[in-house]
């Protein structure tokens, strides 16, 4: 039986902020993001760590934060959908989704889009192949996951677009220094 | 303006699910909140001698643990809502949680409340429970054996009802040139909806209010029922459910856990959660299908079909869940001559209790069961005589010019172009050249296959007077309430209660469209008991077909008044108003108009309002459509077979719906895939799996094999469109089409692609362990 004497303080950097919070060492990370700090965009859809509906960046890394004890996060940032982008300054992979409709019932979506930012920081223009692969760690029961993958090329697409016109920017910034 | 009906919009409900700003249930949170979870049998079928739960009691934390026998005369029992008529129904007793005897694993032994999840769930390991073990079986053939374990002392034989339909008299089988016979099981499956159940209570002891936040698919139906179970009046309990995370029918019944954390709340005057795990969900949530279907098609030499019947097991677990009898009922035989014009039909169904969890409606409940048994029997009669299975189906499909249809079990189907939709996926597949192909590879060593299935379903459920003449307790109405606003604009309130199908979008496109508002001003209220106040909710592919219908007659309303104010305000005669742009012009003097705004205000102020008009503007609709939908297509799937492992590969699959008008093609075809996703999971990897003791082999995601994204190729779908004529809209429902027709469809293109083989069945699901036997011994046998 877990007494309070093991609560330990935990420093947890969520989407850029910093909080402190006393938590039993096998508090799950998934727990304390949705039931301490409140931030219940996380999901959490079973309990062998196979749905992915809990994934969340650490460290810029997809990772399952059901498969992660609080603690473990300590020192690390971790970002939650709540951090993606906000409603005016969407994550492209957001656009994406609402775009081609990679969403219905949208409870295993956080998960699903934070899956995909991992796997658009290993492919730049991954094939359908590479995204259906992918998609692996997640399972989505609505959608039959056609428009998902279509909300992740087209998230590419939009990431494409955007370094690229960054790119020509500075190209003429330099072009008019010059 | 032009209209937003029929336009790929993207959906008005995404900006808070992208966000992470969603409200499921789980995601409640209130002050004092405690926590609950649930001892649940470990055994299939046992006496309880003793449950000792004082260990638990005094754990630090731990606010209260109740057994069945502390609730016996404070909780009502859980009902079932469906009671086919003429079926000698046992409606067995189901205590919320169990008294004496528990009768398959998952069933409720114990609640517990404590501060946290925690701790709620270290005091279910302190509850000690004395078992003696009876015997048991999860098998609806066994339990109907003689010497069988009986699971409930008003149902001898374990025979929950037996009901039969329909006419085929053995004439019609001994006189045909060709009978065509087999046994198929559809095995069990597991609706696995991404959110798993979860409720919230508050009960507030001063007003006699319960409020519960729950995952439901009907609100208003889990009101009505929950208020007799708990016995609080209907007027004083709330049911939310805003954002659910899939249903797929799992979300419709009512559950003893709900009823269990309402009385908690009640008890403790503390609010309680409870939200299953992954596991929970496995085990005692309804599961689907489970027939055991003996099937006789009968017909000609030249593929003309003369008759059907079936009996069926059909597995209903420990209890029947709350619209349990009606799916292997109503909902499944009343269609078993799909889209033919075949004469004789008959369905004779037992319903069977086993020590397994109780099954109800899952995705298509009962139509996807007809489907498959009709679609691979024509498959077997084609082979038989030797003809093309896509041209027996064409012979068979009932003609354009018949419509509406009356099928041999009576219903009448609304409208249909069966061949269009045939003609335009053979198109797509290019079918012909398929048939070619197919021969060339077969002498390369390579086995591939393409499967067909031409289906009709019963959507739109339903006229509320057929409603009750099949036993169904409720109506099948809906409500709709068009708000509109001083400024113009508009709060709509809909029974309909949406999961994930997209309907605050498609619903507020009927508004904007018939009040040429932007969409922007449109908001769709639903989910909610207090604000809404009525509703059947969201299953049977009814919300578009009957809540859009209601929604679309309240809105005529609003624009009926809206003219009689705009007539008084332009001092002309309300037959000369014409509504068109978002003004009302005079007719033949275009220049002299009001805003549709102009109007809503002058309704609200009321200063000058015509003699007998009502301040304020709004529409209301409590709509019983005439009919059931009935939507129809053809889907065709091309497979490889791995001659080395058995594992299937489906190459392409092209899917043509009708689901009449299309409202929101992106919408609908998210629907589809959707729906051909979980078929295939049933035909190739899905199946709940009981050991002979009752223990669920197949008890979480690692053991139930759940369709993946790279499992799937990229859909050709595609919709043709024929109006049902007897809705404001035209509209049939497109929910299920895909789970009804994509299992026959992978089904047959495999067993086509293992003719060589001579096998002429396999059970579900296809595996490859299961492809490959299937063909070492059809091989061996050829």
């Amino acid at each position: 039986m877990a007494g309070k004497a093991l609560k330990r303080m935990v420093k947890l950097d969520v989407n850029g902020t910093c909080y402190e919070r006393e938590l039993e060492p096998r508090d799950l990370l998934v727990h304390v993001l949705r039931d301490e700090l409140g931030l219940t965009g996380t999901h959490i859809g079973c309990d062998t760590s196979q749905c992915g509906a809990c994934t969340v960046l650490v460290d810029g890394e997809a990772v399952k934060s059901c498969t992660m004890l609080a603690v473990q996060a300590e020192g690390c940032s971790v970002t939650t959908v709540e951090g993606l982008g906000k409603m005016g300054a969407l994550h492209p992979i957001q656009e994406g989704f609402w775009e081609e409709h990679g969403l219905q019932c949208g409870f295993c979506t956080p998960g699903v889009m934070m899956a995909a930012v991992g796997l658009l920081a290993q492919y730049r223009e991954p094939t359908e192949e590479q995204i259906r692969e992918g998609l692996e760690g997640v399972m989505c029961r609505c959608t039959g996951y056609q428009n998902i993958v279509r909300a992740v090329a087209n998230a590419a697409e939009r990431i494409k677009a955007t370094e690229s016109a960054e790119i020509q920017a500075a190209v003429a910034h330099v072009g008019e220094r010059s | 303006m032009a209209t937003v009906l029929g336009q790929r919009l993207r959906r008005k409900e995404d900006p808070r699910l992208i966000t992470g700003k969603g409200q499921y249930t789980d995601d409640v949170q209130l002050p004092g909140l405690v926590y609950a979870s649930i001892l649940r049998s470990p055994h299939a079928h046992a006496r309880i001698l003793r449950v000792d739960a004082s260990l638990a009691r005094e754990m630090d934390g731990v606010l209260a643990v109740y057994t069945g026998e502390d609730l016996e005369g404070k909780l009502g029992t859980i009902p079932t809502a469906w009671l086919p008529p003429d079926s000698d129904i046992r409606t067995v007793p189901h205590s919320a949680l169990a008294v004496h005897r528990v009768r398959y694993v998952g069933d409720g032994v114990a609640l517990v409340v404590a501060s946290s999840r925690s701790i709620a769930e270290d005091a279910l390991d302190v509850i000690s429970v004395d078992y003696e073990v009876l015997p048991g079986t999860a098998d609806q053939e066994i339990a109907m054996k003689p010497d069988a374990a009986q699971l409930h002392e008003d149902a001898p034989g374990n025979v929950a009802f037996h009901w039969q339909v329909g006419h085929a008299p053995d004439d019609v089988f001994a006189h045909a040139e060709v009978t065509v016979r087999q046994r198929i099981r559809q095995q069990r499956l597991i609706p696995n909806p991404m959110e798993p159940r979860s409720a919230v209570a508050q009960y507030n002891e001063s007003t006699g209010d319960m409020t519960i936040w729950a995952t439901s698919q009907n609100p208003h139906i889990h009101r009505f029922l929950l208020s007799g179970i708990l016995g609080i009046p209907e007027h004083k309990v709330r049911i939310v459910a805003i954002d659910v995370g899939g249903g797929f029918g799992a979300k419709i019944a009512c559950y003893p856990d709900e009823a269990l954390v309402a009385f908690a709340a009640r008890e403790l005057g503390r609010p309680v959660k409870w939200t299953e795990s992954r596991r929970e969900h496995f085990l005692v949530t309804t599961h689907g299908r489970d027939h055991i279907e003996d099937i006789e098609l009968a017909g000609n030499r030249d593929g003309t079909l003369v008759g059907i019947r079936v009996k069926v097991l059909a597995n209903m677990g420990a209890y029947l869940s709350t619209a349990a009898p009606g799916v292997p009922t109503i909902l499944f035989a009343l269609i078993l001559p799909g889209p033919y014009t075949i004469p004789y039909a008959a369905a004779d169904v037992y319903g069977v209790f086993t020590n397994s969890t109780p099954t109800d409606a899952y995705r298509g409940a009962g139509r996807p069961e007809a489907t498959y048994l009709l679609e691979r029997m024509v498959d077997l009669f084609a082979r038989e005589i030797g003809m093309d299975p896509v041209e027996v189906r064409r012979k068979n499909l009932i003609p354009r010019h018949q419509f509406p249809y009356h099928n041999a079990m009576g219903l009448e189907y609304d409208s249909g172009n069966y061949h269009l939709a045939l003609d335009k996926a053979l198109e797509m597949a290019g079918y012909e050249e398929f048939r070619r192909e197919q021969s060339r590879l077969r002498e390369e060593g390579k086995l591939v296959g393409i499967g067909c299935t031409t289906y009709v379903e019963i959507c739109g459920l339903g006229p509320s007077q057929v409603a009750g003449a099949v036993g169904f307790q409720g109506g099948l109405w809906e409500s709709s309430q068009v708000r509109v606003h001083p400024t113009g604009k508009v709060t709509v309130f809909t029974g309909s209660s949406p999961h994930g199908q997209g309907e605050e979008t498609t619903f507020a496109q009927i508004v904007a469209d018939r009040l040429h508002i932007p969409m922007a001003d449109v908001e769709i209220v639903h989910g909610d008991t207090d604000r809404i106040s009525m509703g059947w909710g969201t299953y049977g592919s009814r919300s578009t077909p009957v809540g859009g219908s209601a929604l679309a007659v309240a809105t005529e309303r609003v624009v009926e008044k809206a003219k009689k104010i705009a007539a008084h305000m332009l001092e002309i005669g309300e037959s000369d108003v014409e509504f068109d742009e978002g003004r009302f012009h005079a007719k033949g003097a275009p220049g002299r108009s009001v805003s549709f705004q102009d109007v809503t205000l002058q309704a609200y102020l009321a200063w000058n309002l015509p003699a007998g008009v009502e301040p304020a503007l709004e529409g209301r609709a409590f709509y019983d459509p005439v009919n059931f939908t009935y939507s129809f297509g053809t889907h065709l799937a091309l497979v490889e077979v791995d001659k080395d492992t058995g594992e299937v590969e489906l190459k392409r699959y092209i899917a043509v719906d009708d689901c009449g008008r299309v409202l929101n093609p992106l919408i609908a075809e998210g629907q589809v895939h959707g729906g051909i996703v979980q078929g295939v999971g049933q035909a190739l990897y899905e199946g709940a799996i009981y050991d002979e003791d009752g223990q669920l082999m197949t008890g979480t995601f690692m053991d139930y094999a759940m369709p993946k994204a790279r499992f799937f190729p990229t859909f050709e779908t595609a919709f043709t469109e024929t109006p049902s004529p007897h809705n404001p809209l035209g509209v049939k429902g497109i929910g299920e089409t895909g789970t009804i027709a994509s299992t026959p469809t992978v089904v047959n293109a495999v067993m086509d692609a293992l003719q060589p083989f001579g096998v002429r069945d396999i059970p579900m699901p296809l595996t490859p362990e299961r492809v490959w036997g299937a063909m070492q011994k059809g091989g061996m046998e050829a």
